[in-house]
């Protein structure tokens, strides 16, 4: 039954975060976790480059170093950057498609607990004899239960929850994009960030549920004496290496893809044009997508698997590089005799492309078997991807931020400090992974955690590891700004601070709760660009003012999490020397509480409730 | 974006899709459906790579019984039947026969389970192929304790729905369940012609 | 509105024409449930019999499988049916992504180099 009034007068505020299932309150829980994590995952990067500084450094021991490796790469994917670009889709997509909410507002507050307690139990690994130290990859033997010890274990079930939750929030994101949009707003006429948000979120359907069970066979392997992989008892570990990138390589596009859907909203906002070849570019997101499954064994050149496998995943790598060059000439002809504000948001997108070129271009070097033999596990390999992670994804999460800020919060970010964190991060990057290139063309090896000395290496590593620590003070620069502009800047109250082009910044700020007061009528691409010039000024309403609809808070997203969380520790406890209480009683109890949870939600049916009219009327006078 | 569907006739004909939020239920389980295929595609793949691999513990051929395969494969294939059948009665509103038809199905459903706990009990104590003994036993109780495995998730489901509506009807709450859980069992059925195709008919015709 | 949602109907609105329609399709459904049955027959009994040539076993049980699999698709779970193009496309989607991993997974393993 609809309860008629809204019950959360009365909540405190904490209560109201941990139950909440709004899309924007979600977005900020995202955001923050997702920082959380990006904060620690870069501190090991500091660590690790304090210990590159000089050749036969002593500062990080061998073990140390693994395990900083190997956790720096687990977060940055699955814990850091996975929950930034949902921060984001959370936040902009209902918006930029004119839906009220998400099309399962519950299932999305549980992708978030979901993923939050998998990555609490990741990080809970140093607690119980050191973290997972394989490598993000995990490659068998070495993540076998002969060579890697308990921080493993937390890897894989840790890994295996979070990645549910990743999996449920794309789903609902797809039905989102498909079911939810307002009358006019065509699959044609979305703009970028949610194509690519839908493609992502298809990416990570077909992704994640190899990894998941590639996980479920290292699982077994480890704790129940499974034979997957062991070549003694018939096993095979090349299986692993093809299950991980099948998952691995459409991971690096599910990441990438939001970060240029940033940039296709950004630049356009900002070069006062609209987006040069929108069609071109959304076939080119498809295109990526479904050539991301096809090329994944060009991370296995060097396995031996022959001469013909690697010639086709070669020619299909290099494909790659034709969807991708169109959009790169897109946004460069975005920009071109456009009227350009080089604003922080701007500055990001901007030299995102420059970047993204560098980074492709030694993806196509790579791509070439013959000389992979001479790349293969070099620093060369360690430039190629941070281009991409640092200088694509990071680069358009910043530009993001800046450029989405004053919606999500009320204010802007000041502007000085971010061109200042700009040019820190910008060069102290380039400083940081350019000469890493050269590095590893010298031979130096990645993933070890010294080197010699008079090998020539000690210079370069001295360069790169300065610029890690521009960067380290770049995001600095960026924590400061937020504290500084949170007290400083002044509140933002007109809905549309950039003057910007789409749907997100029709909307009031601070967005209600129910975003859209009536759905709003979608006339064109660029549906507020097109009303603010050839209409009124305001979106035309698409249905009369009437009491809406919303979908009420719940405890049980959080409680699910947490079964989750107890079941895969009592797993890992299985595997413990000696635990406290018995492991099952444990695994028992995490059962318990996560079916209980998904039993309740099931019986009690819960329509939600409906904001009257008049409310609505009184909050759109107060904002509007 | 509220529900438009009139209901002053009485059950529309599609009830499982008249409310936007059956309509969502339906498209994201089929995405649902489409990551499954994947997921036990690797299983499959796991299997079909490993299969050689008995490190001198029984092989496919020594173990596999086709009739009892044979019986199982009926029970399912005659539980998606009674199930298909069972959405028909809903679309006409004849609760009574969709909650029999669920019923028979569900019980179809765990005779199969019996026969599958039969299967493995008598290959672990009689034929000696445990789940430890070889590659080729890892990953034949994977794959196919997987699917089991969603069969049982499948039987709680119906139990859950059946008892949590036993008094209520057909309702457009809980038409969108049905047709889902429903649909869920078809693919436990689609995924279980290619375990009896693939892991034991290609390992018993294929010597 | 949302108060209707928890309650049970009367009667369906279902027009005569519309129950016609579904009784028809329900006989088209056992049909191939019918047929369904003889394939899988045909299957065991090609192993189990040996009725087909050695080596050609394999793939005419593979044919079989993949018959019965579309039928399962686009008569049990309706994928024939209009409005189903997004299920259509994420199956079909599952299906093209599934191949080359399944095909990497039995032949790219290292044993025989190809």
């Amino acid at each position: 039954m609809a309860t008629e009034t809204a019950a959360n007068n009365n909540k405190s505020v904490l209560w109201d975060w941990l139950t909440t299932v709004d899309h924007k309150k979600l977005a900020v829980l995202y955001l923050i976790a997702g920082a959380l994590f990006f904060i620690k995952a870069g501190a090991m990067a500091i660590f690790m480059r304090i210990q590159l500084m000089s050749a036969e450094n002593t500062f990080l021991s061998g073990q140390t170093f693994n395990e900083f490796i190997t956790m720096h790469g687990t977060i940055m994917l699955f814990l850091a950057v996975t929950p930034l670009i949902f921060a984001f889709m959370n936040f902009a997509v209902p918006l930029q498609i004119g839906a009220r909410d998400v099309a399962f507002p519950f299932v999305n507050a549980l992708g978030f607990w979901i993923f939050f307690f998998g990555g609490l139990l990741v990080s809970l690994s140093w607690f119980f004899g050191g973290a997972p130290d394989a490598g993000w990859t995990a490659y068998v033997p070495l993540s076998s239960g002969e060579y890697a010890d308990l921080g493993l274990d937390f890897y894989v079930l840790g890994l295996q929850i979070s990645g549910l939750g990743t999996l449920i929030s794309a789903i609902n994101f797809i039905v989102t994009i498909i079911n939810m949009r307002a009358p006019g707003m065509t699959m044609m006429r979305m703009p970028l960030f949610c194509w690519t948000g839908l493609v992502t979120s298809i990416l990570i359907v077909f992704a994640f549920t190899p990894l998941a069970a590639g996980l479920a066979l290292l699982m077994l392997d480890r704790i129940f004496g499974g034979q997957f992989f062991m070549p003694d008892a018939g096993g095979n570990p090349v299986l692993w290496q093809h299950i991980f990138w099948i998952f691995g390589h459409p991971e690096v596009y599910i990441l990438v893809l939001p970060a240029f859907g940033i940039i296709s909203e950004v630049v356009p906002a900002f070069s006062r044009k609209r987006l040069f070849g929108y069609t071109a570019m959304v076939f080119a997101t498809l295109i990526i997508a479904f050539l991301s499954f096809m090329v994944w064994v060009h991370h296995m050149f060097t396995v031996g698997i022959g001469p013909i496998t690697n010639s086709v995943f070669a020619i299909a790598t290099m494909a790659i590089g034709v969807p991708t060059g169109i959009k790169i000439f897109n946004w460069l002809f975005t920009m071109w005799g456009g009227k350009i504000t080089f604003n922080t948001a701007m500055l990001c997108a901007s030299s995102f492309v420059p970047t993204f070129v560098l980074g492709g271009v030694t993806g196509v070097m790579l791509a070439m078997v013959p000389v992979d033999y001479l790349y293969h596990d070099t620093y060369f390999v360690v430039a190629h991807f941070h281009y991409i992670v640092v200088g694509g994804i990071a680069l358009g999460l910043l530009a993001g931020t800046y450029y989405w800020y004053p919606k999500m919060f009320g204010h802007k970010l000041n502007e000085k400090l971010g061109q200042l964190m700009f040019w820190l991060f910008y060069i102290g990057f380039h400083l940081t992974f350019f000469i890493q290139h050269i590095l590893g063309l010298i031979g130096m090896p990645r993933r070890v955690f010294t080197y010699l000395e008079g090998q020539g290496m000690e210079t370069m590593n001295l360069v790169s590891s300065i610029g890690a620590f521009m960067m380290g003070a770049g995001v600095v620069v960026l924590l400061i700004n937020i504290v500084y502009s949170a007290f400083t800047s002044e509140r933002i109250t007109v809905r549309d601070p950039w003057d910007a082009r789409t749907l997100e910044w029709s909307t009031t700020t601070p967005v209600p709760e129910y975003n859209f007061a009536q759905t709003p009528q979608v006339r064109s691409l660029d549906p507020w660009f097109y009303e603010k010039v050839h209409g009124e000024g305001l979106m035309k309403p698409a249905e009369p003012m009437d009491d809406i609809h919303m979908p009420n808070g719940s405890i049980l997203p959080l409680t699910i999490g947490l079964g989750l969380f107890v079941w895969g520790f009592g797993m890992i406890m299985l595997e413990m020397a000696n635990p406290i209480i018995t492991p099952w009683i444990v695994i028992g109890t995490g059962v318990i509480i996560t079916f209980g949870s998904m039993l309740l939600h099931s019986i009690h049916e819960d329509h939600g409730y409906h904001i009257p009219l008049d409310k609505i009327k009184k909050i759109e006078k107060e904002v509007g | 974006m509220s529900d438009s569907v009139d209901v002053s006739k009485g059950l529309p004909p599609n009830p499982e899709k008249a409310t936007l939020e059956g309509k969502n239920k339906f498209l994201g389980f089929w995405v649902f459906l489409g990551g499954e295929t994947i997921m036990f595609a690797t299983f499959f793949g796991t299997f079909l790579g490993l299969r050689e691999g008995t490190a001198g513990g029984p092989s496919a051929e020594e173990l596999f019984s086709l009739p009892l395969v044979f019986l199982m494969t009926m029970l399912l294939l005659t539980s998606s039947l009674t199930s298909v059948l069972a959405m028909f009665s809903m679309k006409k509103n004849n609760f009574r026969n969709m909650i029999i038809l669920t019923v028979i199905t569900v019980l179809l459903g765990f005779g199969f389970l019996a026969c599958e706990i039969y299967e493995f009990y008598e290959y672990v104590h009689h034929g000696g192929l445990g789940f430890t003994t070889s590659a080729f036993g890892s990953s034949f109780y994977s794959l196919v304790g997987l699917h089991g495995a969603h069969v049982t998730f499948g039987l709680f489901w119906f139990i859950t729905l059946m008892i949590r509506y036993s008094r209520t009807g057909i309702t457009l709450t809980n038409a969108p369940k049905f047709y889902v859980a429903s649909l869920y069992w078809h693919f436990i059925d689609v995924v279980w012609v290619f375990i009896f195709t693939v892991v034991y008919l290609m390992s018993i015709g294929g010597a | 509105m949302s108060d209707d949602l928890s309650k049970p109907f009367s009667q369906s609105a279902l027009s005569h024409e519309e129950i016609l329609k579904i009784n028809r399709e329900r006989r088209i459904q056992i049909t191939a449930f019918a047929f369904m049955i003889f394939l899988t027959l045909l299957a065991f009994l090609a192993v189990g019999m040996e009725m087909v040539e050695p080596g050609f076993t394999i793939p005419f049980i593979l044919l079989l499988a993949v018959v019965q699999f579309v039928l399962q698709l686009f008569y049990f779970m309706h994928l024939k049916d209009k409005d189903h193009q997004w299920p259509n496309a994420f199956m079909m989607t599952g299906i093209v992504v599934a191949t080359p991993a399944v095909i990497a997974l039995v032949l790219l393993l290292g044993v025989t180099k190809y």
